[in-house]
């Protein structure tokens, strides 16, 4: 721990951004962190060159996950007459959503050099909301496969050029993408055992959706980052 | 003539030695396995989604449930993550305590690892063994947390409370008599400082214990040498971490790479393995038991000395003491706040990652500003790890798939999340 990490960021984003000009525009991070957002289509030549240039060396995809940005920044705190039944009462479901920009899904990708010991994220946001289709990564990091796989699953996020996109962490025939914003916490259907047909049957659910906590969003000045540079 | 075909056979997901509830559809020719696919799933609670509907502090005990048995670990990533976004600086104590419980940990998990993979492949005595110490770990985390697994311990700005002066004792029993659990408090009579410096002195003894079981063993060698052989540019691709990086022959440990915590002021060897089999990734954990045991002194002596706060004192994150609360209206208010809506994390992205035993875990997380993660990410190191199951299984007998699956150390916990 000789080199600041703020420094060796900097030298690192100095490589990048002279390696792929145009190809990668930094976004907001912490300050020991790197992030870039790429273009969908130019994705997987940036993860080439971020593999193999010898000054990056990104050897290992550590991570790998999708996002929905729809519900981001809204708030379901209902401040206004507050309803005196239920759970979630003060909680304000359907409110209107905001508009995110750009599009609704992205996949955010973690990489680890080795070799050179330092850490990027690239995120890219998927070309169309509805049916958000990106490039496999899995033929430049070959454990991308089941972290693909997982994201289709949970987000519905298709991969072209994977070898084997099935889903793997939810039951076999599930219906519905259950990470996405839009899918209730509860669900859609709950299993049980029926003595009389001797098998596990399927039932729409039960249980009625709650929220203990609303969600909210309060601005913290101490926070602010430009207040924190001022002292 | 009669036309010869694959065999396809299906293992678990209730089998003892998949770990947990893994299924294994398996496509073999004779003995010898031609096509593994992992299904997993079966433990799948989306864990993430239900962070997503909490606010943080409330997600800390989800944590400890994804691999159950390095607990701490999980919650070191997660309050880690947290405490980045935030921006707070733990205090020192804090971090040392953090330190010494995570090597706990690693103990606690290397140890259910080396009985479970002993047990699979047929040695069940370093089973009996490995859970006999383990136990005086858990009696360390009941100590310090009042449970003996889920601790819910570390939370952002350090941990829960200071180390405790007294260790949970033994009670005489229909089945433990007066004298037995004598016996047995001899070394909970102290603090829990005192017991684990008993417990450093005596378990590197222990250790010896196991490899006398199977380090020379003709019958452990014959099951894990040359089996699962994974070359170190493989292991990367792979996106191993971890002690299966490790055994590949690359020195790569984030505690000394990219060191959090007091880890930089922390001496410790990182062992390595030369042909990324299945032995020398025991070698290599074997290694680490004794390391971890290192640290732990290390930390032990240092807490001895510095007395001193173990959370930071911003009450927008940490609760008002019970007293304060008592006599000062602000304090109520914060309380008040605190447990019903919860601090409000500034908008960003972060990705925090810790060596827990099995690997790299980490936890990527997007706040968008509210009280609870708009999005968070765990990465399980053995969901990367699991995924490689086919490759480092193909052209080996069955047998050797439950060796592959103990040497990878996998719980369902984290895998399915």
């Amino acid at each position: 721990m000789t080199v600041p990490a703020t420094e060796k960021i900097a030298a690192l984003a100095a490589n990048v951004e002279a390696r792929l000009t145009n190809l990668v525009l930094r976004v907001a991070s912490l300050p020991d962190e790197l992030c870039y957002e790429v273009q969908p289509a130019n994705l997987k030549q940036v993860c080439l060159a971020l593999r193999d240039s010898p000054e990056l060396k990104f050897e290992i995809l550590v991570d790998l996950a999708g996002i929905d940005y729809l519900d981001y920044a809204t708030t379901e705190w209902k401040t206004y007459s507050a309803t005196t039944s239920g759970f979630s009462r003060g909680v304000n479901r359907g409110a209107p959503r905001k508009p995110h920009d750009g599009a609704r899904f992205a996949v955010a990708y973690n990489l680890l050099s080795v070799t050179n010991n330092q850490r990027i994220r690239i995120r890219a946001r998927c070309e169309d909301a509805e049916d958000p289709i990106i490039d496999s990564v899995v033929d430049i990091w070959p454990g991308a496969n089941w972290f693909e796989r997982e994201a289709f699953d949970l987000f519905g996020i298709l991969f072209t050029g994977h070898p084997d996109l099935r889903r793997i962490l939810t039951d076999y025939g599930f219906i519905g993408h259950p990470f996405r914003k839009d899918f209730p916490l509860i669900g859609n259907v709950e299993v049980r055992y029926d003595a009389e047909k001797q098998r596990v049957v399927y039932e729409p659910v039960s249980i009625e959706p709650r929220t203990l906590v609303p969600k909210v969003i309060r601005d913290d000045n101490r926070y602010d980052p430009a207040l924190k540079t001022q002292k | 003539m009669n036309e010869i075909r694959n065999f396809t056979m299906n293992f678990g997901p209730q089998h003892p030695a998949a770990h947990g509830v893994l299924r294994l559809v398996l496509e073999m020719d004779g003995e010898v396995i031609q096509k593994a696919d992992p299904h997993i799933g079966l433990l799948h609670r989306g864990t993430e989604k239900l962070a997503e509907s909490k606010p943080f502090n409330q997600s800390i005990g989800y944590m400890d449930r994804l691999d159950y048995v390095s607990m701490m670990c999980n919650e070191h990533a997660y309050v880690m993550a947290i405490e980045r976004l935030l921006g707070v600086t733990v205090p020192v104590r804090a971090q040392y305590i953090r330190v010494m419980f995570d090597e706990v940990t690693r103990v606690l998990n290397h140890l259910m690892w080396l009985g479970a993979h002993a047990l699979d492949i047929g040695a069940m005595t370093v089973f009996l063994l490995a859970f006999k110490e383990r136990e005086d770990l858990m009696d360390c985390y009941e100590a310090v947390s009042g449970t003996r697994m889920h601790a819910t311990y570390y939370r952002p700005g350090g941990v829960y409370r200071d180390l405790p002066d007294s260790m949970p004792k033994y009670q005489a029993s229909k089945w433990r008599t007066q004298k037995n659990a004598d016996r047995m408090n001899e070394v909970r009579q102290g603090s829990l400082l005192d017991f684990l410096d008993a417990f450093v002195a005596r378990f590197p003894g222990c250790v010896d214990e196991y490899e006398t079981l199977l380090t020379d063993n003709r019958i452990w060698k014959q099951r894990t040498v040359n089996i699962g052989v994974v070359t170190p540019e493989r292991a990367m691709a792979l996106g191993f971490t971890g002690a299966m990086l490790r055994g590949s022959g690359i020195a790569w440990d984030l505690r000394k790479k990219q060191p959090y915590e007091v880890y930089a002021d922390m001496d410790f060897d990182i062992p390595i393995g030369v042909n990324g089999d299945c032995y020398d990734r025991y070698l290599v954990r074997i290694e680490e038991l004794r390391q971890s045991t290192r640290i732990i002194k290390q930390c032990v002596d240092w807490l001895r000395q510095n007395p001193g706060p173990v959370m930071i004192d911003d009450r927008k994150v940490r609760p008002p003491r019970r007293e304060e609360m008592k006599g000062d209206m602000e304090s109520l208010i914060h309380h008040f706040k605190l447990f019903t809506e919860g601090y409000s994390v500034p908008e960003g992205e972060t990705y925090a990652a810790v060596e827990a035993p099995k690997g790299e875990f980490g936890i990527y997380l997007i706040s968008d500003g509210a009280n609870k993660p708009y999005r968070l990410k765990c990465r399980a190191p053995g969901f990367a790890h699991l995924s490689a199951l086919e490759e480092m299984t193909r052209g080996h007998m069955l047998a050797d798939v439950v060796a592959v699956i103990g040497t990878q150390d996998i719980v369902f916990g984290e895998v399915d999340r």
